[in-house]
């Protein structure tokens, strides 16, 4: 898509339940024909974004537009330009999946004909035809899942949102839809997901926006943000009684950064370019008769990028409490220093800010 | 899930030619919605609460089981003591039932669309270019049925057990309308207080409280002469006793009375004023 247009235009957006602000001044923009992810924990206000952008909660502060349409002055319109599936699966439970979709259409203005064929394409798009005729009541939540995204595509909308469309999700039905999902961008769609999986972002989504606690701490392309924290981390576990300030030494020999250590237990992460490179690091280590307890080499988590952009882990009530080690002194600093970089980019932190261990 | 295909790949979107055109879609939009989209949607959305209507038959219960029961109980409590007997009491009794049973339905109303609107669906209809009004009449248009069931079977229960209007069929049916126009006016009230109240629970809780006053201070069961006079003042006002009034005149006699107009205007009157507030607030809350 090259139309100048972008799909979704969010300036400021602001969003309180009374005293507490669930969105805070997000700015997002989504140009036509990509998948852009909106990555965040639970309450990192990434619902009540996309639920203000979609019409259905009104908007406190700030701006939004969905194909240059303003969302607070012309509802009606930009309900006609977006179908929404939400977390929680939004079709009506008493009747049938054929009953579901047909009423939609209904609602929507296609004739009764044009509403029954149009359930039929949707159903065996969607592969539930052999299930067409149950009761909901009676689907599981993958077959829900994918009913409530038919439904959504019932008038072939151009802006798609998605609001964590696989979480509950079985592994194998999460790649179905995920399959789907790219279906609709090769259709001409644009598609806004929300997810609190890196993975699923990581997959799906051209560019990425990471909310916490109602802001934006950083946005850009997954490997942007993955960099922030290295392409991969290698987790030691040193045995009883080795040198830790000499695990160190060769680390920052051999891999050029700085591990993070957990002294007490003899933890150690530490940041790599590729996953190539944990070998280095043993063999380096085994040179320098440091030995260890345990090895594993894992893709940084959300909970480590979290740390890495706001200094608190992903679950942030708890990781708080024991953010001490790192002395971060609280995250507004950071997101406000990420947030004036403004798009594109992430600011890197210095390695040695990530705290340890995460699991 | 082990009844999903092999491949949804073979199935998904991209197997369709179809494209989607951002611009066109936009051009294609409508400010708002025509006076005959919305008809269209309230009766999508009516279809929709008889469907529901059909498969959960003991949503019929309060208005099977009440005029059945409240009839006969009452016409054989009261009959004697009221009115020297059963036969002399039911025309009295039978407007009076067929108010009460049409109030109580009425309450159902407002406490199912609450139920409802907790439900998934709802945020679907929300965010989908119709009416604000037709979730909200579309249950209430369906529910014609149901006052519809309770006013004809009071006079039903009230015939078997030795009823006989004198206003003859065509009376009766006047009754019925009287009642089930009523009925779907009055509802608004409780299809508001669905919308303003933070639970199914609640809803029933307040309808309660206004419904035991309005069906009981009324000349629903007993004559006004027999009250003491500020209760026959408030009796007088009550609006359930033009419904009840206007019934009695119709079923009874066979006339039209002013009665039945002033029921119409007070209906006219509550429709004018909870159709507004309560589409406000189900735009604002929900």
């Amino acid at each position: 898509m090259t139309t100048a247009t972008a799909a979704v235009e969010a300036i400021g957006l602001r969003k309180d339940f009374g005293g507490f602000r669930a969105v805070d001044g997000v700015d997002l923009e989504v140009r036509q024909g990509e998948i852009f992810g909106v990555l965040g924990p639970n309450g990192a206000g990434k619902t009540t974004a996309l639920r203000m952008l979609a019409t259905l909660l009104p908007i406190d502060g700030g701006q939004a537009r969905v194909f240059g349409v303003d969302v607070a002055r012309e509802p009606h319109r930009i309900r006609q330009l977006i179908g929404i599936t939400g977390q929680y699966a939004s079709v009506d439970e008493d009747m049938t999946a054929t009953e579901n979709l047909w009423m939609f259409g209904r609602l929507q203005g296609l004739r009764s004909a044009d509403a029954r064929a149009t359930a039929r394409r949707l159903l065996a798009q969607f592969d539930l035809e052999a299930a067409a005729d149950r009761p909901i009541a009676q689907f599981s939540g993958g077959m829900r899942r994918r009913l409530d995204l038919a439904a959504s595509l019932i008038t072939r909308p151009p802006l798609i949102f998605l609001d964590e469309p696989t979480t509950g999700l079985d592994p194998r039905t999460r790649g179905q839809m995920w399959d789907t999902i790219r279906g609709l961008v090769t259709e001409g769609c644009t598609v806004l997901l929300t997810t609190q999986y890196l993975d699923e972002a990581d997959q799906l989504a051209g560019r990425i926006a990471v909310l916490d606690r109602g802001r934006k701490v950083a946005e850009g392309t997954p490997e942007q943000l993955k960099a922030s924290v290295g392409n991969s981390t290698l987790q030691l576990h040193l045995a009883p009684g080795a040198d830790q300030e000499q695990a160190r030494q060769v680390v920052l020999r051999v891999a050029g950064a700085e591990p993070v250590l957990t002294p007490e237990s003899g933890r150690m992460n530490v940041p790599l370019d590729t996953a190539d490179r944990a070998a280095d690091v043993l063999i380096g280590l085994r040179g320098a008769g440091v030995s260890i307890a345990s090895v594993s080499v894992a893709q940084p988590s959300l909970d480590e990028v979290f740390l890495a952009l706001t200094g608190h882990g992903a679950d942030a009530g708890e990781d708080d409490a024991r953010g001490g080690t790192h002395g971060t002194d609280g995250t507004d600093g950071t997101a406000g220093s990420n947030r004036s970089n403004g798009t594109g980019t992430f600011s890197s932190h210095p390695t040695d800010q990530i705290p340890q261990e995460i699991q | 899930m082990n009844t999903a295909s092999p491949t949804l790949a073979a199935a998904h979107p991209a197997a369709t030619a179809y494209r989607v055109d951002p611009a066109a879609a936009v051009a294609a939009t409508r400010p708002r919605n025509t006076p005959a989209e919305t008809v269209g949607q309230t009766l999508v959305m009516a279809r929709r609460a008889l469907k529901k209507m059909r498969r959960n038959p003991e949503q019929f219960f309060d208005v099977t089981v009440q005029p059945l029961l409240f009839t006969a109980m009452f016409a054989y409590i009261f009959g004697g003591a009221i009115a020297g007997g059963v036969k002399n009491y039911l025309p009295v009794l039978i407007p009076g039932i067929v108010a009460q049973t049409v109030l109580t339905t009425c309450m159902a109303t407002g406490v199912q669309l609450r139920e409802d609107m907790e439900k998934g669906v709802f945020d679907r209809f929300k965010s989908l270019p119709m009416a604000r009004i037709a979730p909200l009449a579309g249950p209430m248009v369906a529910d014609l049925v149901r006052y519809l069931i309770a006013a004809g079977l009071t006079f039903l229960t009230g015939v078997v057990i030795g009823y006989r209007p004198h206003g003859g069929v065509l009376g009766v049916l006047g009754a019925v309308l009287l009642a089930v126009i009523t009925g779907w006016s009055l509802a608004w009230i409780f299809t508001w207080l669905g919308t303003i109240t933070k639970s199914a629970k609640s809803v029933q809780g307040m309808s309660m409280m206004i419904l035991f006053p309005l069906t009981f201070l009324s000349n629903a069961f007993v004559p006004v002469q027999t009250l003491p006079g500020w209760l026959a003042d408030f009796v007088k006002v009550n609006p359930v006793s033009h419904l009840v009034s206007g019934t009695r005149a119709l079923a009874n006699q066979g006339t039209v009375g002013a009665e039945v107009g002033w029921t119409l205007l007070a209906c006219l009157v509550v429709v004018a004023v909870f159709a507004p507030l309560s589409t406000r607030s189900y735009r604002r809350h929900l």
